[in-house]
């Protein structure tokens, strides 16, 4: 079995993820479908894509499913991906060492190398988060980007997750969780973001932000007349004639 | 254990090469990564104003576009029946003089034969000018069944409209209204500025009566029964008047409010606008105490009260006229909300809320302004409520009025173009309507048209009508079947080709249209009238069809002649403002795509083969004195020296031989150069004082003559009442030269209401209501709007069924559960399809994905694929004329296709029924015109660094 690092990572690096602002339009799913397509993990495999049962890698997939919000039916755009847990089992499972959460920054990662495909880990992962490549034999996750995010050919803004980059609603951020003061940990603490089942003791370090409830701002209107006529009237009393 | 060291700066590509996106109409900016020449990645532009280094999912599948075995490869010809997808690969030397042969004998005879339509087209300033050149009226493109009700309610209300023509003030609107917005022209801007509403603290509000994509983020559900929004908004307006939340004085003056209105019942000009000599209208100027110019910088003119004329006679000021009808009883929240499924009290906190954002949440900006009068204010004021409207009101048969009664609504809020509130997108605004009219039919061959096909009626002499007021256009726009049809109504034209009305033609020229399929309504019967042929001759009743596309889409089998297209990453483009504009609120924008990647097939892109059949023809302005061709290097080189009017080409920026002018200046040989360099896109920003209230800001005036955007130096004045409207009814009572045959009297009598209105839409009103109780609707998924060849390895991962969607009350009514298969009938036919129940939908309305149906066979696809068996169409229950008569099933003002209208019901399939979609139809043998679909995919395996 695999060990997690002695000592907690000095650096988190997740993301979080506001459900309030997600339209589920898919663009952070295929955005890193694009790029994973040809990075660290490549290729994120393709069964039967012009056929009736296509089936691919992907480390990034949008689920959509309805939450009652007082019976008007919310539908909820709910990404998925690693959650580079603190006490991630995927990697304590591994019989070979092949998945590791890494000691800088604590984002958990297979080496292809070493994995033979026997997918303990995704079984180990609550969150469905592990992706097997049948096509290559191995075990492929979210990388949080790890080849854009120090990548020093890319402009320093563009050094983010590609999910991230590329949110069209900028529902998805990216930063260090372990550091309070990171403009995601604001983010959390001012919105009350969540880890997602913490009752399982993965401790993830990705979060969400729940949907806000938004007040009405108004004060109610007050007709100054009670006919048509009388608001007529009205009206050439005051001016508009 | 030490993993294996990790390179975490690896190279990413050799080059970048900047161009458009074009996975669908949002034409945001792309940055295209290569390596040793083949795609690695496509990443949004952070520089480009569209959309500011965002994509949406579209654009990043691009890449499996590119590699989509769909793609055609060569010139076909037909062999065998048409529609069979029988063909013979052939030479474009030998294509191109079929077509020459086709083309050059009708326009020797009679131009109008030949009918040019373009759908899903971003080309039309280059499209629309070829058929001008080739002097046929007969071309349109996809608009007469996209938005034309959206487009031409606004544009004859305030010059601009929603879409291409305006967007919210995301930045600091307060309180953002969305009508029947499911996904949009504009996909990543709406999506940014979704997320700047929400980061604001503003209120969203999504009037849908479906609640997926944007509606489910919204702070506010309002779950509307389809066809109803104009009594919604009719009955906020009732509210807002009756509470005096109104902005009187912007009425006043920006508005025709005061402008007086004579009445004179039975009179040859009741109705019209009381003008001087001169033709300017005439307000009662309480100042004077008498008739006054409304337009004058001292104007105060009286917004109530009937006046008498000098000539005894009687005028009221249009607001008069438009209060009563708003205020009418019939429109109280009490008495519109069962017909609209909302709560009354729900009706009114909407419209106090409006009121509150308007007006408690005023924004004053300490900016100066003159406006067109020379009235000078020391600010300028916001007033944040912003609205943005789509399909979900333009498809309907009332959707002209419905969105007439929205830009009302913003006009008695004082909320146009300023801060806070929705925003023209220059060119716009342009005058209300534009200054641009629609042309008819050649007097002799050979000639071009004396002007451009399509345009903006002002009155019943513009109409295209012969003699006894018959159609003068194959799809019968501009004819007093659809008066305002100004962006023509490509969905009658098959039908009106097949039937010989008004006339037969010789030639159908399509590009991007997939008719045969998920853009026709009455899709199994438009497929019959493409293959019928004359019992008497034998020949096909539409002789000749010939037809562009880059992949194998179920309308390539039903071509004569195919004229295979390039890919978006292998051609040249031009997004112009003389066509649909990329600009933004803020100031002018166009465009350019690049060639980023070599066609590795003998295709062509559709632009250079226009032009280059133009020449062929000896078109004029496509050749020269000596019958050379003007453009042989295609559509670059008309890109760069076509000139529309002396100064004014298909780019506006770096003109001048210097590449110093903007806007109106002489061809500019680098021009090209220029704008590669700079991201494939141009810009430029308004001067501050000229940024709001630009329909009357002097300032803007000012500019926008310079760059040559303005139709008419006149201020655009908001048409509450609209003068244009008055004219047709006129006209249908008996008055003027021009007027309507009887057959159609009493239709224009009704629908040419000067004021907005609410009527029932026309199947609704038509049909047997308790035999198809319920509504039926079809929406695009963000996933795959506006995105052709979407059924590509990513995108169909994602989506490759579509399931019928219900409410789960309406399904327990019928005993029907989750995945049970029901059938859909309409007037029309009937379809089968598999059950999804949900609570985000209104109780009377079933919906479904559009186009997820695919013909088997079509596409590159398996023949056995979801997308063939268990997907299916809403469009075979759609007719494309009414139920009761021949008119199409279209807005009777602008000829829009009113394919919301639909009404249905359900029946649960019996045991014996398969699990299928239905209708189902023969495979398609055209797969065997591209390249094999590889069994497992390894796109990017050779980029990695290791291997």
């Amino acid at each position: 079995m695999t060990d997690l690092p002695s000592k907690a990572p000095a650096r988190k690096l997740g993301l979080v993820i506001d459900l309030d602002t997600c339209v589920g339009c898919h663009a952070c799913a295929v955005n890193c479908k694009e790029w994973n397509s040809g990075g660290f993990a490549a290729p994120l495999t393709d069964t039967d894509p012009y056929g009736a049962e296509p089936d691919g890698v992907w480390f990034n997939r949008v689920h959509s499913f309805e939450a009652d919000t007082h019976g008007k039916g919310r539908t909820v755009h709910f990404p998925r991906s690693c959650l580079h847990c603190d006490n991630a089992l995927c990697v304590t499972v591994c019989p070979t060492g092949a998945s590791y959460k890494r000691e800088e920054d604590g984002i958990v990662l297979v080496d292809e190398d070493k994995c033979i495909g026997c997918k303990l880990c995704s079984w180990a992962c609550p969150y469905g988060a592990r992706e097997y490549d049948a096509n290559e034999g191995v075990m492929k996750k979210c990388t949080l980007c790890i080849d854009r995010i120090y990548n020093q050919n890319l402009e320093e803004a563009q050094r983010v997750p590609a999910c991230v980059s590329t949110c069209p609603v900028s529902a998805r951020h990216f930063g260090d969780l372990a550091d309070p003061e990171s403009d995601v940990s604001r983010l959390v603490a001012d919105r009350g973001g969540r880890p997602l089942m913490p009752e399982l003791d993965y401790a993830p370090v990705n979060r969400y932000l729940p949907p806000r409830t938004y007040r009405s701002q108004q004060s109610p209107l007050n007709a100054t007349a009670d006919s048509v006529e009388g608001k007529f009237l009205q009206w050439v009393d005051r001016l508009l004639s | 254990m030490r993993p294996t060291p990790i390179d975490t700066s690896p190279p990413v590509s050799d080059e970048v090469k900047e161009t458009t996106c074009y996975m669908c109409a949002c034409r945001c900016g792309i940055r295209v990564h290569l390596r040793d020449g083949a795609l690695r990645y496509i990443e949004g532009n952070p520089k480009h104003p569209v959309n500011r280094g965002v994509l949406c999912a579209k654009g990043a599948a691009g890449i499996m576009k590119q590699h989509s075995p769909a793609k055609l490869r060569k010139p076909l010809k037909r062999v065998g029946e048409r529609g069979r997808g029988a063909f013979v690969e052939i030479e474009w030397d030998e294509a191109l003089e079929i077509a020459t042969e086709w083309l050059g004998k009708i326009r020797e005879t009679d131009p109008k034969k030949l009918a040019f339509f373009t759908g899903r087209d971003q080309s039309q300033a280059l499209t629309g000018w070829w058929a001008t050149q080739f002097g046929t009226p007969n071309y349109a493109a996809h608009g007469g069944f996209c938005s034309v009700n959206m487009a031409a309610a606004g544009l004859y209300t305030m010059g601009g409209s929603f879409w291409e023509f305006g967007e919210p003030d995301w930045d600091r609107t307060r309180y953002f209204m969305m009508f029947g917005v499911a996904e949009d022209h504009a996909s990543n801007p709406i999506k940014i500025g979704l997320g700047k509403v929400k980061a604001n603290g503003a209120k969203c509000v999504s009037v849908n009566p479906v609640r997926t994509g944007y509606s489910a983020i919204a702070d506010e559900w309002v779950g509307i029964r389809p066809g109803t929004d104009g009594l919604l908004v009719f009955s906020l307006i009732r509210e807002l008047l009756l509470a005096d939340q109104v902005d009187f004085g912007y009425l006043a003056r920006y508005t025709n409010a005061g402008w007086l209105v004579i009445q004179d019942d039975g009179a040859a000009d009741h109705g019209l606008f009381v003008r001087d000599e001169a033709g300017n209208p005439q307000c009662w100027d309480k100042a004077l105490d008498g008739l006054g110019p409304a337009l004058d910088k001292n104007a105060n003119p009286a917004l109530i009260g009937a006046r008498t004329l000098a000539d005894g006679r009687r005028a009221v000021p249009a607001f008069e006229l438009l209060a009563r009808r708003f205020l009418d009883p019939a429109y109280a929240p009490e008495a519109v909300a069962e017909r609209t499924g909302l709560a009354a009290d729900t009706i009114r906190r909407l419209a106090a809320e409006l009121a509150h954002a308007a007006f408690q949440e005023e924004i004053k900006l300490d900016l100066p302004w003159t406006d067109f009068a020379g009235r000078h204010h020391d600010h300028m004021i916001g007033r944040p409520v912003s609205f943005h409207a789509m399909r979900g009101i333009s498809a309907h048969s009332n959707g002209f009025h419905t969105c007439r009664a929205l830009h009302v609504l913003q006009a008695l809020l004082g909320s146009i173009d300023c801060p806070g509130g929705w925003r023209y997108r220059p060119p716009y605004p342009k005058a209300a309507p534009p200054a641009v009219l629609p042309t008819g039919p050649v007097s002799a061959p050979g000639d071009p048209l004396a002007g451009p096909p399509l345009g903006f009626p002002r009155g019943p002499e513009d109409l295209l009508v012969d003699e006894v007021g018959a159609a003068q256009r194959i799809d019968k726009a501009f004819s007093w079947e659809a008066p305002l049809a100004a962006h023509g109504m490509m969905h009658m034209v098959i039908r009106n080709a097949w039937a010989g009305d008004p006339y037969p033609i010789d030639t159908l020229f399509m590009f991007m249209a997939n008719m045969s399929w998920n853009s026709s309504m009455n899709t199994t019967e438009t497929m019959q009238m493409l293959t019928d042929k004359d019992p008497s001759t034998g020949e096909y009743k539409i002789p000749h069809i010939i037809y562009s596309d880059a992949f194998d889409s179920e309308m390539v089998a039903y071509a004569d002649l195919v004229l295979p297209d390039t890919t978006y990453l292998e051609r040249w483009d031009c997004i112009s403002l003389l066509d649909r504009p990329i600009s933004e609120i803020g100031g002018p924008a166009d465009s350019i795509r690049q060639p980023v990647l070599t066609p590795d097939r003998d295709v062509r892109p559709f632009q250079d083969v226009l032009l280059d059949l133009g020449a062929r023809l000896g078109l004029p302005g496509m050749v020269d004195d000596r019958g050379d061709a003007l453009y042989p290097g295609g559509l670059p080189d008309y890109m760069l020296r076509h000139e529309r009017k002396p100064g004014v080409g298909m780019l506006a920026g770096w003109r001048g031989a210097e590449g110093t002018s903007k806007g109106i200046g002489a061809p500019n040989p680098d021009q090209i150069d220029r704008y590669i360099a700079n991201g494939c896109f141009w810009t430029d920003a308004i001067p501050e004082d000229a940024v709001y209230f630009r329909n009357v800001n002097q300032a803007y005036r000012t500019y926008g003559e310079a760059m040559g955007f303005l139709d008419t130096p006149d201020p655009v004045i908001v048409q509450l009442y609209s003068e244009v409207l008055q004219k047709f009814r006129l006209a249908a009572q008996g008055h003027g030269a021009v007027q309507p045959p009887a057959s159609e009297r009493d239709r224009v009598a009704a629908y040419f209401d000067p004021l907005p209105m609410w009527y029932m839409p026309f199947e609704e009103s038509v049909i047997d209501r308790d035999a198809f109780p319920l509504h039926a609707l079809t929406q695009r998924p963000m996933v795959m709007y506006h995105s052709w060849d979407s059924q590509n390895a990513w995108q169909r991962q994602i989506l490759g069924s579509n399931r019928l969607y219900m409410a789960r009350s309406l399904a327990a009514r019928q005993d029907i559960g989750d995945d049970d298969w029901v059938w859909v009938y309409s007037h029309q036919g009937r379809i089968r399809g598999q059950v999804r129940l949900m609570d985000g939908v209104n109780p009377d309305t079933v919906w479904t994905w559009n186009a997820i149906g695919k013909r088997r066979g079509a596409w590159g696809l398996d023949t056995d694929v979801h997308e063939a068996t268990q997907g299916f169409l809403l469009n075979h229950l759609i007719g494309d004329t009414l139920p009761n008569d021949a008119h199409s099933n279209a807005d009777p003002v602008t000829g829009q296709a009113a394919w919301y209208d639909l009404r249905v019901r359900i029946e649960k399939a019996s045991p014996g029924d398969a699990a299928e979609s239905w209708p189902q139809f023969d495979p398609l043998p055209t797969n065997t015109l591209h390249g094999g679909a590889p069994a497992v995919l390894r796109y990017g395996a050779d980029f990695r660094g290791d291997s």
